[in-house]
């Protein structure tokens, strides 16, 4: 059942990169122009009426970001992750705000964490989780967390930091100095 | 039957017009972001037309800590501090999806008597996260008593979580590869000894809550979540099975050794608050039934940890997962990429309270009495802390 869908969606998106990962999911990959439509077709036709969530991945290197649509299927019990990647300078995606409730919250937060634009999602401006937020947005990877709270709220007298990875090699082995 | 398929295109997610508050017929008012009991720090903007509200919109953010943000910032080993505190009632589900992400990327099977102890920690967890939820319920209208008695019993519960991992709260029992312990002497015995007690607990419960006039008359016909409104809204877990839905993970797509347990998937009708109430109940019944069958089930020795490499240099070959486990809310799930170095690439936290505390929330908050926010909010079941990780 699953092979022929996927047939079909190659043949009629386009799709690629179909890869079966444990424990029980296949993800696939579809052009930003096509990807609203297949998953419009998923929920649709296919039985994929439950949007487990939305996320991104920063391929800070590749220069692009990786929409996954994690998409399952009630009756077949199948999971099926959309990869979708978009240009990071240039970060849109088409809103699927039209297809689940829940999707323009996922979009808000896209929005504000890794600056994605979907336009004509609800209430996309509005704050989610940061009030007042006028940094870069927070998820990408070049935005550097050290940088930002020490440059906003300064050092204080008594305030040591420590590298979590030394420190831990120091605390498990004292005696060999943080022993690689 | 149970309807199989809760889609329908013909639900309108239009976000509702703007209401004229100049007019000076409307009240603006928040409910929050005080914790106002077990549902966490979050609020209400709440419009109201007299005492019914009209526009319900939620605002999160006051728990925000930055946990996926941080959890690439740091070893695999290390995340196991943050992951369950994402869930402060439930940790044992963060640390079980994290430990079964990473093993699934990485090819790591855990032992079976692991396998074993891991499904009771997490009905313990269940069992611990009910009884808080119940004094919940009960609290948010007016009944304090029951919320005493199933605090009381939740810290039992903790009680024997101290003695199996050294911890109340934040456990960190479940690693990669098993568990960190097997169970201490004398351990079946005192954990059966509550179970018999908690039952005649629940007994009790029913009898004083659920039986009670004023709990019926307020939570009848509060919050419906109609059956067409559950996939469009991504409805899961209890708030899904209360509209009739009988979809449950732990049966749909077992994990661990849940496929050896005897238990049947529970389900209502009705759809508002009484039934998921009510639900719950024999759901916390049910938990302490699988907690017995795991006690019996569970070999008394054998490994309960796999052949692992040196936690501080672990590189995780590239790779990508969705795992998913079903909490007291539904599916709880931890998506993972990793990019073959000794820090994770992504984590993304799938919590039920996504969409139950704001998609759904906003909807069936309409018309509701202002008196009966708090239950609503209750019934729902709603934890900030997974909606924004």
């Amino acid at each position: 059942m699953m092979s022929e869908l996927l047939d079909r969606l190659v043949r009629d998106f386009a799709v690629t990169d179909i890869t079966e990962r444990p424990p029980a999911i296949t993800t696939l990959k579809v052009s930003k122009e096509n990807g609203e439509r297949l998953i419009r077709e998923l929920r649709d036709r296919e039985g994929f009426t439950h949007l487990a969530f939305v996320a991104c991945t920063d391929w800070i290197e590749d220069g692009l970001f990786r929409l996954i649509y994690m998409l399952h299927n009630y009756d077949s019990k199948q999971n099926l992750g959309v990869h979708i990647d978009i240009d990071r300078d240039n970060a849109e995606m088409t809103s699927i705000h039209t297809l689940w409730a829940q999707a323009w919250t996922y979009q808000r937060e896209l929005r504000e964490m890794y600056g994605i634009n979907f336009p004509g999602s609800p209430r996309l401006e509005e704050d989610f989780c940061l009030e007042g937020w006028d940094d870069m947005p927070p998820m990408r990877r070049d935005f550097d967390t050290v940088k930002y709270s020490t440059e906003r709220f300064g050092h204080r007298e008594g305030r040591v930091s420590l590298e979590p990875r030394d420190h831990m090699q120091v605390q498990l082995y004292p005696t060999r100095g943080g022993d690689k | 039957m149970a309807p199989t398929t809760g889609h329908s295109a013909a639900l309108d997610f239009a976000q509702p017009e703007p209401v004229d508050l100049s007019s000076g017929k409307y009240v603006k008012l928040w409910q929050g972001p005080q914790h106002p009991g077990i549902t966490g720090n979050m609020s209400l903007e709440l419009t109201l037309d007299g005492d019914t509200i009209i526009e319900c919109k939620t605002h999160v953010g006051y728990l925000h800590r930055g946990f996926e943000k941080l959890m690439e910032q740091r070893s695999f080993i290390q995340n196991f501090t943050v992951v369950c505190r994402i869930a402060v009632p439930e940790p044992a589900f963060n640390e079980y999806l994290y430990a079964a992400a990473l093993e699934a990327i990485s090819g790591v099977e855990s032992p079976v008597r692991a396998q074993w102890l891991r499904t009771l920690n997490l009905e313990m967890m269940r069992l611990a996260s009910f009884l808080m939820w119940i004094g919940g319920q009960g609290g948010a209208f007016g009944q304090y008593t029951v919320a005493n008695w199933t605090l009381t019993y939740r810290d039992y519960v903790l009680d024997l979580f101290e003695e199996m991992t050294g911890a109340r709260i934040y456990h960190m029992y479940m690693v990669p590869g098993g568990v960190r312990a097997g169970l201490p002497a004398g351990f079946e015995q005192r954990i059966l000894e509550l179970m018999d007690n908690t039952d005649k607990l629940l007994d009790q419960i029913e009898r004083v809550m659920y039986n009670n006039v004023v709990f019926k008359a307020r939570a009848k016909g509060l919050g419906i979540i109609p059956p067409e409104m559950v996939d469009p809204y991504g409805v899961v877990g209890p708030n899904a099975r209360g509209s009739g839905f009988t979809r449950d993970l732990r049966k749909d797509e077992p994990y661990l050794v849940y496929d050896q347990l005897d238990f049947d998937v529970i389900s209502g009708s009705a759809g508002d608050a009484y039934e998921r109430a009510y639900l719950r109940l024999q759901e916390t019944r049910q938990s302490v039934n699988l907690i017995r069958q795991c006690i019996a089930g569970a070999p008394a020795d054998g490994p309960f940890q796999a052949d692992m490499p040196n936690m501080l240099h672990w590189k995780v070959p590239a790779g990508e997962t969705y795992v998913k486990a079903e909490c007291t809310r539904g599916e709880y799930g931890y998506y993972m990429v990793t990019d073959g170095t000794e820090i994770v690439r992504r984590v993304h936290v799938r919590g039920p309270s996504y969409t139950h505390a704001i998609a759904v929330m906003e909807r069936i908050a309409v018309g509701t009495n202002i008196a009966d926010i708090a239950g609503l909010m209750v019934s729902l079941h709603t934890y900030p802390p997974e909606i924004e990780r």
